[in-house]
């Protein structure tokens, strides 16, 4: 890639492509897939029945990937000595998406909200539309929650759905032992959550960021391997189930309600509909979501938020200027934290069950990815890194199998080509030298 | 006393794999300065490719052991190393210089994409192998309770012993080694002396494939089950145990490793085998806290 741009400087008249290099290029590359793709993908194993296994050849297979490398890689590499001379005519115009988000930002964020809240009402709408909606938002809340850590503090943290388990464990054993509703155990689902980052975080955070990773991810699995095996607390691999339905204001969504409760229909005078509980816990989130990007927007024009992206350009820059590293590390990992138990504590009452099982680190990297490919610190682009990555296995069964082999690929491929991800955070309004952009530290 | 022995044999035998893995974490740290995420990945693609080698070769009907486990250790170590090196060239080396987080996240996606690669490729379900080495001494007898070497943890632990020994010997006595060294010193001082540090990081991505690839071989053979997840928790013992070494320290590696498969042993034998992954996570948490800087290795002094 490099190289390819520093010739095309060099040379400003476009020169003829250069064939041969090309070709073998393209053919070892295609070599290398054929021998990785020999044993894995041309020989397949499966069991011939009493313990034992078989193999299957699928050496078509090979060949086909073989033929796609061959093809991608002479794509990728002739694209640019094609393009070399209007390359070289100027520095190339950074992501326009970035741009035009960074522009139009009120009118997009108006838009997004409107269609948000009248979703339920349109023409099209239906239960299902509006369950899937449910489902990305969620998401869109853990993303920007998680936002805070990753975008702006530069924390990167592997075990979020940790503090997601934390928050709907909390509002499980709340209902399940003490009967606390939705409502009631909101708040504690968030303080505990908060109060488990920052248990975490306290000793954690003087560490380098790599390995914070990796610690934060061992957290993550602890939270999980407990939760599975405390069986008499947590009720195991079993899960906790009966979890109470959050109500309106006191107003039940269910058909007949026991004595002295009025019902949400009886109320309003509707008939009764299984649908208005999906709206009403669609709104819910909705608001949830809302709450945590104005709070997440306003605090980082504090201080506070502002010492977060400082801290996240330049660790040692910010210790001579006085700012206590820890400190704010351990507010964003607490804040990030209290969002993840809000959303979890959410999710508790949406599914009316709980389990170890929708904890894995699977889910940590499926956050994760949302907040890197929507662009890391961009609250617009985790809307629509989640809005893709939800709803792509909805399209198909086919996705759905290699939902996160796509999921995989196109992080590696976001980090190599887009670094910052599809909508790249603001520009830093002052720079000190020249560089080129997303070369910050080492 | 019986109860213990045999403990830490079975401790010796699941360090010596986590250490030849801890190996590739700690060379790629100490070149680039990174957590290599993806190499628990490829430690299982280790494993399923000694399965299929295995399998092959069983068709062909070569069924002197020693020859078969012999072709089986070069294959694998061949086709693991490749893997290796193309997650470094695609997914690596076009972040040099990138931002800090940049090749973590792209490890990430790598280990993600590895992992379901070979489940759609390979199926999701355990990969069974009946035993290829059986048998083992009995060293003594006391109260009941026998202390069992099997033949294959003794291969284990002499293979690990001598694939060290070459391994060591790479390091120290040849110019590979010595350009290794010197990039991992100074990087940009060894490529004015006319090193290609490129090529000098792409064999260490190399070299810890094909040690993690002998611990593919040796997990498949010791535990006669392989599935797409091993690489996973795998993955974090070792990075734990690198670290428990002091990263960046090879011999820390081997040690870190074989402690850490001490403890996971002494602690699903003496306490309970649901926690014992727990262990090690706290044992992680417990050296990052106290020292960061591992058993063997060098304090990190960040400079701006």
């Amino acid at each position: 890639m490099t190289t390819a741009s520093g010739l095309a400087v060099e040379k400003t008249i476009r020169s003829p492509v250069l064939w041969a290099p090309l070709l073998k290029d393209a053919l070892l590359a295609a070599l290398v897939a054929l021998l990785l793709a020999l044993p894995l993908v041309g020989l397949q194993t499966y069991d011939i029945g009493g313990g034992a296994l078989g193999i299957r050849t699928h050496f078509d297979w090979v060949a086909i990937g073989a033929a796609v490398v061959f093809a991608g890689r002479f794509g990728l590499r002739l694209l640019p000595q094609l393009r070399s001379a209007r390359l070289a005519a100027g520095p190339r115009p950074i992501n326009r998406l970035t741009v035009w988000a960074g522009r139009q930002a009120i009118p997009i964020t108006l838009a997004g909200i409107t269609f948000a809240v009248a979703l339920p009402f349109l023409p099209f709408s239906s239960r299902y539309l509006v369950d899937l909606g449910t489902t990305v938002l969620i998401y869109v809340m853990l993303g920007w929650g998680l936002n805070v850590v990753v975008g702006l503090a530069g924390l990167l943290d592997l075990g979020y759905v940790a503090f997601y388990a934390v928050g709907a464990y909390t509002f499980g054993l709340l209902a399940r032992d003490l009967g606390f509703s939705f409502w009631e155990a909101l708040p504690f689902s968030g303080l505990v959550a908060a109060s488990f980052g920052i248990i975490l975080g306290f000793p954690v955070l003087r560490l380098r960021g790599d390995y914070l990773a990796i610690v934060t991810l061992g957290f993550g699995e602890i939270i999980r391997i407990v939760l599975l095996n405390w069986a008499s607390v947590t009720g195991g691999p079993n899960g906790i189930g009966g979890i109470p339905r959050p109500s309106f204001f006191g107003l039940q969504f269910a058909r007949t309600a026991p004595e002295g409760v009025t019902t949400f229909h009886e109320f309003f005078g509707l008939e009764f509909s299984p649908g208005h509980r999906v709206v009403f816990l669609y709104f819910v989130i909705l608001g949830m979501a809302l709450i945590t990007n104005f709070f997440t927007l306003r605090i980082r024009r504090l201080p506070l938020g502002r010492a977060w992206e400082a801290l996240r350009e330049d660790e040692i820059a910010c210790r001579a200027l006085g700012i206590n590293p820890t400190n704010v590390k351990l507010s964003a990992f607490a804040i990030g934290a209290m969002f993840g138990g809000l959303a979890g504590c959410f999710f508790g009452t949406r599914q009316g069950f709980i389990s170890p099982e929708s904890f894995t680190f699977i889910e940590s990297a499926t956050i994760l990815a949302i907040v890197v490919l929507g662009g890391m610190g961009s609250q617009m682009g985790v809307v629509l890194a989640a809005i893709l990555l939800v709803s792509l296995p909805e399209f198909g069964r086919a996705f759905a199998e290699f939902r996160m082999l796509i999921f995989g690929a196109a992080m590696v491929a976001v980090m190599v080509w887009r670094p910052r991800g599809l909508i790249s955070h603001r520009e830093p309004t002052l720079r000190l030298f020249s560089g080129p952009a997303g070369n910050h530290g080492r | 006393m019986a109860y213990f022995l045999q403990q830490l044999i079975n401790g010796l035998t699941l360090g010596s794999i986590y250490g030849l893995i801890a190996i590739g974490y700690t060379m790629v740290y100490g070149i680039i300065g990174m957590i290599n995420f993806a190499h628990g990945e490829i430690y299982m693609i280790g494993a399923f490719v000694s399965i299929i080698a295995l399998l092959v070769l069983g068709l062909a009907g070569i069924t002197y052991i020693p020859l078969a486990l012999a072709i089986v250790l070069a294959t694998t170590m061949f086709f693991t190393s490749l893997y290796g090196w193309t997650v470094e060239r695609v997914a690596y080396r076009p972040l040099r210089g990138s931002f800090r987080l940049a090749p973590l996240i792209s490890a990430i996606g790598m280990s993600i994409f590895l992992q379901n690669y070979v489940q759609i490729f390979q199926g999701a379900r355990v990969k069974p192998m009946p035993p290829l080495v059986q048998g083992g001494f009995t060293i003594f007898e006391s109260e009941g309770f026998a202390v069992r070497l099997s033949y294959l943890q003794l291969f284990i632990i002499l293979l690990t012993f001598l694939v060290m020994i070459g391994f060591t010997n790479l390091i120290a006595r040849t110019p590979l080694g010595r350009a290794q060294r010197a990039c991992e010193q100074d990087m940009r001082m060894a490529a004015l002396l006319g090193i290609d540090v490129d090529r000098v990081i792409s064999l260490t991505f190399v070299m810890g494939a094909a040690l993690a690839a002998v611990a593919g071989l040796m997990v498949t053979l010791y535990y006669g089950v392989v599935d797409f997840f091993i690489g996973f928790l795998a993955g974090v013992k070792a990075f734990t145990a690198a670290v428990l070494g002091g990263i960046g320290s090879l011999p820390g590696a081997m040690l870190g490793g074989i402690l850490i498969g001490l403890i996971e042993a002494f602690w699903s034998g003496y306490f309970s085998v649901e926690y014992k992954d727990v262990s090690v996570f706290v044992v992680l948490i417990l050296v990052l806290v106290f020292r960061p800087t591992g058993l063997l290795g060098r304090p990190d002094v960040e400079k701006v």
